[in-house]
């Protein structure tokens, strides 16, 4: 496939612009998502080549236009949502939860949502405590919907348009300091499956599993430790839900040891449920060191530089945490 | 279908519902039916009136009490009831109960269990299908005083207005959200906020029957020619409580028979017997036939079979 580099953000825009140029029924609907190109600049143009009945600037009412699109894609079209940053989908859970997650169910199998929901989360950019959290886990615990996290430019692409093609709602988390990461894109159409998790570096001793922006973190820490003769396999989560744990498994039976990247605080986080998967499986019995979490502090985003810093993931602290597990004295087994 | 015909169509529409929801009640009173339901009895006119005004590609979104606009719309009260007893024939496969009644192909886009949750999936709705070039279609979006309470209420509303979509915001004031008065839960008037989004508003007898179908057919008229929303307050009253579990120590007995003196059903009957559209005894017989029929419904699905219990795992994605 010819590929050549863009950003993520021309990535995400790449595949609105192929869906919409193939399908008629798909729409995008957000704040300031016209003649402004979104939030992060990232549907610049569109306005310009689809117009105003298909991109389409609503008024302040997230709840109000997530629901319309909500009723959109249940009469057949496919709807995309932008939420300007991922903090304001609290304005609009009961549309996606008791309404989009469960309308199919209620309604005994006899309706679907197509609907694509794509915001930015995430912190690190100094927008303090209501635009920078990631409440992704939120969403792994309601059955009816999906929730997506690519971390590279090429997954971005392949993974919108395969929410695209779903038949179900589908939570797409962009990440605010992804839009300018740049990488090799195919240029025609493809999609990445959902619930397929992606190795994206190999190695023996230890396996990280990360998902979305701190997914480039979990690799600069494995840069970092294979200068120490550390080799660590990175697997990116892609998809909190469905979530690969087969994939994961695969890597843990080979290296023994977890370390679990994640953004968001780490109580009730993914990477808890992800945890108690492996120990609930076989796959338990192979490791060799208690599995280790590297997530946000149990605190909201402060606002200066310094105080952020201290409580977000890093690829420092992966590599201290590795170091902790690798370092740890073992039981009376050992 | 003659205007006496389509007349005794009508009646026999709010019997049904009325002898359906106290069936549901009784069912409840006999510990036969799980779960919980509300009932409309009480606001019979305003749901047959409102649908009767509705072409046939129009649609509907309903509410937590929404056996009567699912009766009105002509969903099959053999597989409603099937549904309230959670038998796989019913309309959700006994997944929905009471709350989820929905027949989304014939346009009855869903009863819903959250106050006022419904209101942007009518925008949605037609906003959906007028993208896909069928402009045509106008929705009814039922909700109730306690709906008109909530936020989304006046996101939708406002939404509609701006994008001049063919809804008729129909409220139900039937005087209680559960037990909130009216007066207590909505400053000023819920038609009043029309005024506030530019779009017409009216204050309807809810219970005349005519009186609904007369201020919904001019409002359906608006709303095709593209001029967008019309917020209409119908006024009614509830006889029996909220569900099945309620006191009703919010209100009195007197106030409840000062409601029922003025009965929709027995209003438009009156009406069709001075018109001579109907004898007494077709009254009579229309009316017992319509109890019998909701009596054949519930014993048809008692005997219909239980879901697989592992049919639990299926339709969460399509």
């Amino acid at each position: 496939m010819p590929s050549r580099e863009i950003t993520y953000r021309e990535a995400v825009r790449e595949a609105m612009n192929m869906a919409m140029r193939e399908d008629e029924r798909v729409h995008l609907l957000g704040e300031d998502v016209g003649v402004y190109g979104g939030a992060f600049g990232v549907s610049r143009g569109m306005l310009e080549e689809f117009g105003p009945q298909r991109v389409i600037d609503t008024p302040l009412s997230e709840a109000g236009f997530t629901g319309t699109a909500i009723g959109g894609a249940l009469v057949g079209l496919r709807p995309i949502v932008e939420i300007q940053f991922s903090d304001f989908i609290t304005h609009c859970m009961d549309q996606l939860v008791n309404q989009a997650a469960k309308i199919r169910y209620m309604f005994g199998g006899k309706a679907s949502v197509p609907l694509v929901l794509r915001t930015p989360g995430g912190a690190g950019t100094g927008a303090a405590a209501q635009h920078s959290q990631s409440l992704e886990a939120w969403f792994i615990h309601v059955p009816g919907l999906k929730v997506l996290m690519p971390s590279t430019p090429a997954d971005a692409k392949g993974m919108l348009l395969a929410a695209l093609d779903d038949p179900n709602p589908v939570i797409f988390y962009e990440h605010k300091l992804l839009y300018n990461t740049k990488g090799d894109v195919p240029e025609e159409r493809y999609t990445v499956p959902i619930g397929s998790a992606n190795v994206s570096r190999a190695g023996r001793d230890v396996t990280f599993v990360a998902a979305g922006l701190v997914h480039n973190f979990a690799l600069e820490a494995a840069e970092q430790l294979a200068a120490e003769g550390i080799e660590a396999e990175v697997v990116d989560l892609r998809s909190l839900s469905p979530m690969d744990t087969g994939t994961v498994r695969t890597s843990i039976e080979k290296t023994g040891r977890l370390v679990v990247v994640e953004e968001d605080v780490k109580s009730g986080g993914w990477g808890a449920e992800l945890v108690a998967r492996v120990c609930e499986s076989d796959s338990f019995y192979y490791l060799d060191r208690a599995p280790a979490r590297v997530a946000g502090l149990d605190v909201p985003i402060p606002y200066n530089k310094s105080l952020e810093r201290f409580i977000r993931p890093s690829p420092e602290k992966v590599v201290d945490a590795t170091h902790a597990l690798l370092d740890r004295t073992l039981g009376r087994y050992g | 279908m003659t205007a006496a015909e389509r007349d005794r169509e009508l009646l026999n529409r709010m019997y049904l519902i009325r002898a359906f929801d106290e069936k549901v009640n009784e069912l409840f009173g006999e510990g036969k039916l799980h779960g919980t339901a509300h009932f409309y009895v009480g606001q019979e006119a305003v749901a047959v009136g409102a649908i009767d005004a509705l072409g046939e590609r129009d649609l509907i979104t309903s509410t937590h009490r929404g056996h009567g606009h699912a009766i009105a719309f002509g969903l099959d009260i053999d597989r409603m009831a099937a549904e309230l007893l959670g038998r796989a024939s019913g309309y959700c496969g006994g997944k929905g109960g009471s709350m989820h009644i929905a027949d989304v192909d014939l346009g009855m886009l869903g009863a819903n269990g959250i106050v006022g949750g419904s209101l942007a999936l009518a925008c949605g709705a037609v906003w959906g299908y007028g993208r896909l070039g069928q402009n045509d279609r106008v929705v009814i979006s039922f909700f109730g005083d306690g709906g008109a309470q909530e936020g989304l209420f006046h996101e939708s509303v406002n939404l509609a207005a701006l994008w001049k979509l063919p809804v008729i915001f129909l409220c139900e004031n039937n005087q209680y959200a559960m037990s909130l008065p009216v007066g207590n839960g909505v400053a000023g008037s819920v038609a009043g906020r029309a005024e506030g989004y530019g779009i017409p508003g009216h204050t309807v007898d809810g219970m005349d029957l005519e009186a609904v179908r007369d201020t919904v057919e001019k409002a359906r008229e608006h709303a095709l020619g593209g001029e967008g929303p019309v917020l209409i307050e119908a006024l009614t009253y509830r006889y029996l409580g909220h569900s099945k579990s309620d006191a009703q120590r919010y209100r009195t007995r007197e106030e409840v028979d000062e409601w029922r003196a003025q009965d929709a059903i027995e209003r438009f009957a009156e009406k069709l017997r001075k018109r001579k559209a109907v004898r007494a005894r077709d009254l009579t017989s229309l009316r017992e036939d319509a109890y019998a029929r909701v009596d054949e419904a519930f014993a048809r699905a008692e005997a219909e079979p239980e879901p697989n219990p592992e049919s639990a795992l299926e339709d969460i994605y399509a």
